[in-house]
């Protein structure tokens, strides 16, 4: 590409013919920065498919567990009205089965044949006539969850081509499964007790309630105890404190705790809360004054730069018309700088809801079938429940650890999500 | 954007939860209950059982380890220590002096079962036949020399044909638990140190230098045969499930519940099954224990009861829900033995305990 010069016959390279020749080279560059970018993205991208799918693939089938309908008769001799809690329950499993499979007569056979029912079926009857004492007498058909062992037959994680001394189930017993099927009277539900009930050791009992109601009462403690103190020494940081080497030291010390390894917080929560105020341990408040700990420094650094974001010309006008310092922040800088506070909190309380380092120096990584109702009760958090199903030989457990990642991933993407609407509905730009 | 009113609600809220805990915190109505990994699937069942058949809460279960568990259980008398902790080992000589001198003077032992130690591999690979000197041949980080003499190399051995002709000609690659693992302990004992005892030579340093024949006897070879995998045995058994070739240790719990998927070797002629593990036949099975404090019987509600659920013929018996979950029961007599001296709370004397 020529560019023609004033003198004809004579070539000159002008700057515009170096610009020329490059561009193909840049622009071939910038395609490749580009790519390299995209291929960035999509590399992680594809990691977290990965792990998605791996997860919703072992996990989904969680969601469902066998259950066994039974003709349960509440004949009215087994009860004693005054003690409800001391009749014998299980034997009206034991009576159903025995109706349905006349022809087991064999002690051990029994045994067998009663072991299709998780041992959980008398509890819920207790409870149910506990409940409505009007059942007494009646005779009903009801679902009842049936053992862990056919739950992974039905769901294929148990293979029928084994030999019958390599499997926990035996062959006549997968006979009384198939004609339970067959009948109509096994069939995989919805499992609700995975979201109404406490830890279990027997994997068709277990559920995450009592592991979502610690981790809620523990990011409650958190989110109280750090909110306030968060914003508050960030306000004090940003808009009052002179610039002196106390506070470049105070600085340094908060950015230095935000990299701390968080299993230190729970050994200092185990020292000072636990050791020297006489705290109760495994509780949620315990657990929620160690992540607040942890949080502290994430809250105080996200709401400083926010803080920082706010133009300096609102702070001026506002004491031009005469607002005292402490009205320019209560009525106009801490309102503007608010949203980006809350997502610097949110991102905060995720991390600390997916911890389980520090809390088992407290005592949190416990087997705790009662749901927690207060902040002293005995609790476990969501996290925890995963790592201690992940560790039970059953292996009914391996898709409740799934099912339970998942819920714990729903529950960080609402967070994250709800950060990034606020960041996007409040933010201002100047 | 919060109205003032909100603010101050919320710093009021704040002050209540940091001065509240001064209030919390007295009385505990719930038995606490720390210690093994290996114990915590039978505790917290025999737990959740006692929960849901009495009036009393179910107990909270910490899985801490033997030695973590000792440490709170003899940290000293009061609600805020554990009442009853589990053991995968018997209580060493110094936790019992720590436990009396922090004034919790009088324990009670209750030995629950027995735990088998087993070392698989995949369905897919031959079944292996060990002797426990196999086992310390292939696994020692230093072995004796394999002309005879009566010194020590570096481990040798690289595949199981090295070891013993009889073995098959694969690599020697062995998925087993970290050092910290209660399971670890009890497999260098039990299989290393009996293997180790069959040269003459190093069992005789049992009595001139135990020190010595400890170091020779304990010590895993650490140039990549033996693979610490974590303490996660599903994790070891996915493993195993992977790689054919190798072999894992765990416990019997974990082969019992993966039948279908893999094996477990023969030690010294004898499988690691249900039965074998019961009779003693099987020579990698160690006993469990749970310690009661008996200062605390009688304060915090259910203990006696949580006791006698645990010990009672339904729970730990031959058919109980325990052998269900994988426990080796103990023989009639001793079960018998072990319930009476739990419900006197018999105390331990320090003499009792060895090792």
């Amino acid at each position: 590409m020529k560019k023609h010069g004033a003198m004809p016959g004579k070539e000159k390279v002008t700057a515009m013919d170096v610009v020329q020749k490059g561009l193909a080279r840049r622009y071939r560059r910038e395609r490749w920065f580009r790519r390299m970018g995209l291929a960035a993205v999509l590399a992680s991208i594809g990691f977290l498919g990965l792990l998605f799918v791996s997860i919703i693939g072992n996990g989904w089938s969680a969601f469902t567990q066998a259950e066994v309908l039974l003709d349960i008769d509440f004949a009215a001799a087994q009860f004693d009205v005054d003690n409800l809690a001391r009749a014998n329950y299980g034997a009206l499993v034991k009576k159903s089965l025995q109706k349905l499979f006349p022809g087991v007569k064999d002690r051990r056979q029994k045994r067998k044949l009663y072991r299709l029912v998780s041992s959980g079926a008398a509890f819920i009857l207790q409870k149910m006539v506990m409940q409505d004492t009007s059942l007494i007498g009646t005779s009903r058909r009801i679902w009842l969850p049936a053992d862990d062992e056919v739950d992974m037959l039905l769901k294929g994680y148990i293979s029928r081509s084994v030999p019958e001394s390599q499997r926990r189930l035996t062959d006549r017993q997968i006979g009384w499964i198939d004609r339970l099927i067959a009948d109509g009277r096994l069939k995989k539900r919805f499992n609700t007790t995975f979201f109404t009930a406490g830890d279990s050791r027997e994997p068709e009992l277990a559920g995450i309630r009592g592991a979502v109601a610690g981790s809620l009462l523990t990011m409650l403690v958190t989110l109280l105890l750090s909110f306030p103190v968060g914003v508050a020494t960030a306000v004090y940081l940003e808009e009052f404190a002179p610039r002196n080497r106390w506070t470049d030291l105070i600085e340094v010390n908060i950015n230095n705790l935000a990299a701390v390894p968080s299993i230190v917080f729970g050994l200092l929560g185990l020292a000072f809360f636990l050791g020297v105020l006489g705290l109760p341990r495994s509780s949620p408040l315990v657990g929620g004054l160690v992540l607040t700990l942890m949080t502290l420094p994430t809250i105080i650094i996200a709401s400083r730069a926010s803080l920082k974001s706010v133009p300096p010309s609102i702070r001026e006008a506002a004491l031009g018309i005469g607002a005292s310092k402490m009205q320019v922040i209560v009525h106009h800088v801490l309102p503007l700088a608010m949203p980006g506070m809350m997502t610097g909190t949110i991102i905060g309380m995720a991390q600390a809801l997916g911890e389980t380092a520090p809390l088992l120096m407290i005592g949190m990584v416990a087997f705790i079938v009662d749901v927690p109702t207060g902040l002293t009760d005995p609790a476990t958090v969501l996290p925890v429940q995963i790592y201690l199903w992940a560790d039970a030989p059953e292996r009914a457990f391996v898709e409740r650890t799934a099912a339970a990642i998942m819920v714990l991933l729903a529950f960080l993407i609402c967070m994250n999500g709800l950060a990034v609407y606020l960041r996007r509905k409040f933010e201002r730009r100047w | 954007m919060l109205s003032k009113d909100a603010c101050r609600a919320i710093v009021l809220l704040a002050v209540a939860l940091a001065v509240s805990p001064a209030a919390a915190g007295q009385g505990r109505d719930y038995i606490s209950i720390v210690g093994s990994s290996t114990v915590y699937p039978f505790a917290t069942t025999v737990a959740e059982q006692f929960g849901k058949t009495t009036r009393f809460k179910t107990p909270k279960i910490e899985s801490t380890g033997s030695g973590g568990g000792m440490k709170l259980f003899c940290a000293g008398l009061g609600i805020e220590t554990p009442d009853i902790t589990n053991a995968s080992r018997r209580i060493k000589k110094s936790e019992y002096a720590t436990c009396r001198k922090n004034g919790v003077r009088e324990i009670t032992e209750v030995k629950i079962g027995y735990d088998g130690i087993v070392l698989a591999n995949s369905k897919e690979a031959p079944r292996m036949n060990l002797s426990k000197r196999d086992i310390f041949l292939a696994l020692a980080a230093r072995v004796p020399a394999p002309d005879g003499g009566e010194k020590l190399v570096a481990n040798p051995y690289r595949t199981w044909k090295e070891v013993d002709p009889a073995l098959p000609d694969t690599r020697i690659e062995v998925l087993g638990p970290p050092p910290t693992s209660g399971t670890r302990d009890a497999f260098v004992e039990l299989a290393m140190q009996g293997g180790c005892s069959t040269f003459a030579w190093i069992k005789t340093l049992k009595k001139t230098d135990k020190a010595r024949f400890k170091g020779i006897c304990h010590t895993i070879r650490e140039d990549g045969a033996y693979i610490e995998a974590g303490e996660n045995d599903n994790l070891i058994v996915q493993k195993l499930e992977a790689n054919p070739r190798a072999l894992g240790i765990f416990g019997f719990s974990f082969l019992d519940q993966n039948g279908d998927r893999i094996q477990g070797s023969l030690v010294d002629g004898e499988a690691p099954t249900f039965e074998n593990i019961a009779s003693g036949s099987y020579p990698v099975s160690r006993p469990l224990f749970f310690y009661i404090k008996d200062a605390h019987v009688g304060v915090i509600p259910g203990m006696r009861e949580y006791v006698a659920e645990f010990t009672s013929d339904r729970a730990w018996g031959e058919d109980g829900y325990l052998a269900d979950k994988g426990l080796i029961p103990m023989s009639a007599g001793e079960r018998q033995r072990y319930a009476a001296d739990a419900a006197a709370l018999k105390p331990l004397i320090l003499d009792d305990a060895g090792n």
